[in-house]
């Protein structure tokens, strides 16, 4: 099988206030196509795995491989590229930059990565965005539209650069129960379609029951 | 592989976002640099008219022969008194030539040097100004009218008439302006004066001269060389002083010791004479320079603060642009692109203003009796100022930047993230 993230005996500890072990001994494999989601009650320690699983925190212990490269140990420069070419995020706030429209938005991680050329990347842009139906928004300021389609131009930008997996922290934790369907929609849409893995924490238990497999952690552990 | 393109578009658009305070953070630059511009241009510009006062008129070296006590007395050339302990009272001058001998080889010698601008001759004697049965002391030179006017600026303190009709006009004279008001004489009319034998000589007023300087232009007049020479019944090889002007005025020195040592003449350079006028510059100088960096130092904390300030509204922006794969490095690149572009913009426009305001300084009227010369307030328009001051704010900006974008730099997204 093709195995998109490996997580290998990954330990981490908080050292203030007081030394706290909040993740022991981590094992688990993520395969391409596959659709997983994390549950846990607050403070197991599922969004603290997320962002080591994402390269932004670098201190822990233990080996992490993407697309069967190990990345742990690597610069913060060469991390910076790995995020931007082979990792897509979806934060339970919007984060999009204010002063730059939908589209610019959206094309940002292309134009950072500076693979393709400006025609190219906008028309990938577009082309994203029609996937998600909000291309109609496409010339408007990010801070001028509502917090669903927020999220889906968020999507939308995660997607720009063909990424090996998208995380997300809570995707749907800001949204009502329709926006949320619509977000649940489109992942389980685009996991499909275009096989691409998903690896989503999250707290609502009907989003999670509908995904691939749930890892449930209690404790810094993962109990199943 | 930094892309510049994107991170300055992003730096772009904070800035213009937030163009109030990228506005007052370049005004900030912009009034230092304006100030100093102006401050070093003024400040200069009447530095140079005051040492031109004293110093432009003043020859880099100046060659005679000084009337002295003979440094070894006969009594020391006569082998008998040898071992013994002499006592020579009251040691009188020795009667010495006033004029240079050979002064016209020597001249000639000096113009071939490639260091001297020009070398010239002078005749300095004190005269009579005859009014009726009152005798004024006075002092009269004989010049080369022309050269003097090229060397040694004679042209710019000729308030009346010019030194031109001093060469076209024989038995002519041009007076010192306190002269001219003791006796109530204007151009056109005729001055008796007196040698100290008491030969009376009529000349042609064609000019009057002003130094600024009052004791000079109570007993200064000017007359060609050839003029005095007659006056004084002397052949056409008297000459009593020679003045060198020089292209490096540093030169001065060395040389002034080379031609005392090979001619056996006093020469005195321009340094020594005037060593007072090097340090007042100087002083001048050093607080415009300071000044002007206060002000720089103050419009640099400006930038630190909008910097500082921008960073903290833009923390979730910074937080996503690392999440989405920009490193700290791309992210210090756009806080210090925008921290030299207010400085650039700002320095750019406080050179135009400075520029500005020193052309309108240089046509207010300022008319001194001290300063004939001078008709508006004196400015030095000098390109340097124009650099030095651009490199500056380049400079002062990024110190400003640099430390709120290395905290930018810093900035952990994680942290940002999950605190909402």
């Amino acid at each position: 099988m093709n195995t998109v993230l490996e997580a290998k005996h990954i330990n981490k500890y908080f050292k203030k206030p007081v030394l706290f072990h909040v993740l022991k001994d981590i094992n688990f494999k993520i395969d391409k196509g596959e659709f997983t989601s994390i549950m846990g009650k607050s403070g197991c320690g599922k969004s603290t795995l997320l962002y080591i699983l994402s390269t932004m925190d670098t201190d822990y212990e233990g080996e992490l491989y993407l697309d069967n490269k190990l990345i742990t140990g690597d610069s913060k420069d060469k991390l910076s590229y790995i995020r931007n070419k082979n990792i897509g995020f979806v934060f339970q706030f919007h984060y999009l930059l204010a002063e730059f429209s939908v589209l610019e938005n959206v094309m940002l991680p292309a134009k950072k990565l500076g693979e393709k050329s400006f025609q190219e990347i906008e028309h990938n842009a577009m082309h994203k965005l029609k996937i998600l139906n909000i291309d109609y928004l496409a010339k408007k300021k990010a801070s001028q539209i509502s917090g669903g389609e927020k999220q889906r131009v968020a999507i939308a930008r995660a997607l720009i650069n063909n990424p090996s997996i998208i995380m997300g922290d809570e995707p749907t934790g800001n949204l009502d129960s329709h926006n949320s369907d619509n977000v649940f929609n489109i992942f389980k849409q685009l996991s499909h379609e275009q096989n691409l893995s998903f690896l989503i924490v999250t707290h609502d238990e009907d989003f999670a029951k509908r995904t691939d497999r749930i890892i449930t952690m209690e404790d810094g552990r993962i109990i199943s | 592989m930094v892309n510049w393109k994107v991170l300055l578009n992003i730096a772009k658009k904070h800035l213009l976002t937030k163009f109030k305070q990228t506005a007052v953070a370049a005004l900030g630059v912009t009034f230092g640099i304006t100030s100093y511009i102006t401050l070093a241009s003024f400040m200069t510009g009447l530095n140079n008219v005051l040492d031109d006062l004293i110093l432009n008129q003043t020859p880099h070296i100046h060659i005679y022969n000084e009337i002295e006590p003979s440094k070894q007395q006969p009594i020391s050339l006569y082998d008998d008194f040898k071992n013994s302990f002499n006592v020579v009272h009251s040691i009188k001058p020795k009667l010495n030539q006033k004029k240079i001998h050979n002064a016209l080889p020597i001249i000639k010698y000096l113009n071939d040097n490639k260091d001297v601008k020009g070398a010239i001759s002078q005749i300095k004697t004190n005269i009579f100004y005859i009014s009726g049965s009152i005798e004024l002391v006075g002092n009269l030179t004989g010049i080369n009218p022309i050269e003097e006017a090229r060397l040694f600026n004679f042209k710019d303190y000729v308030i009346e008439g010019s030194p031109k009709d001093l060469k076209n006009t024989e038995n002519s004279i041009i007076i010192g302006s306190g002269v001219a008001k003791k006796m109530s004489l204007s151009i056109g009319e005729r001055v008796q004066i007196s040698t100290v034998n008491g030969t009376v000589f009529p000349l042609k007023i064609v000019g009057i001269y002003q130094s600024g300087v009052s004791d000079i232009d109570a007993i200064q007049s000017f007359t060609n060389i050839k003029t005095v020479q007659t006056i004084l019944g002397e052949a056409k090889n008297y000459i009593t002083d020679i003045n060198v002007k020089l292209y490096d005025i540093d030169r001065a020195l060395p040389l002034a010791k080379k031609i005392e040592q090979q001619f056996n003449l006093n020469a005195v350079d321009i340094n020594t004479a005037n060593a007072q006028f090097e340090t007042g510059s100087s002083i001048r100088n050093l607080i415009t320079y300071v000044v002007s960096f206060t002000l720089l130092v103050v419009a640099g904390f400006g930038i630190y603060n909008i910097l500082n300030m921008l960073i903290y509204e833009k923390m979730n922006d910074i937080a996503i642009l690392k999440a989405i794969g920009f490193s700290g490095k791309d992210v210090q690149i756009i806080f210090m692109s925008e921290a030299l572009i207010i400085g650039i913009v700002g320095g750019v426009l406080g050179l135009l203003f400075g520029l500005l305001f020193t052309n309108i300084i240089n046509t207010i009227p300022y008319e001194t009796e001290g300063l004939p010369r001078i008709k508006t307030y004196p400015i030095d328009f000098n390109l340097w100022y124009y650099v030095i001051g651009l490199t500056f704010a380049i400079i002062s900006t990024c110190f400003a930047g640099f430390l709120p974008s290395q905290k930018a730099k810093k900035i952990d997204p994680v942290k940002i993230i999950r605190g909402q």
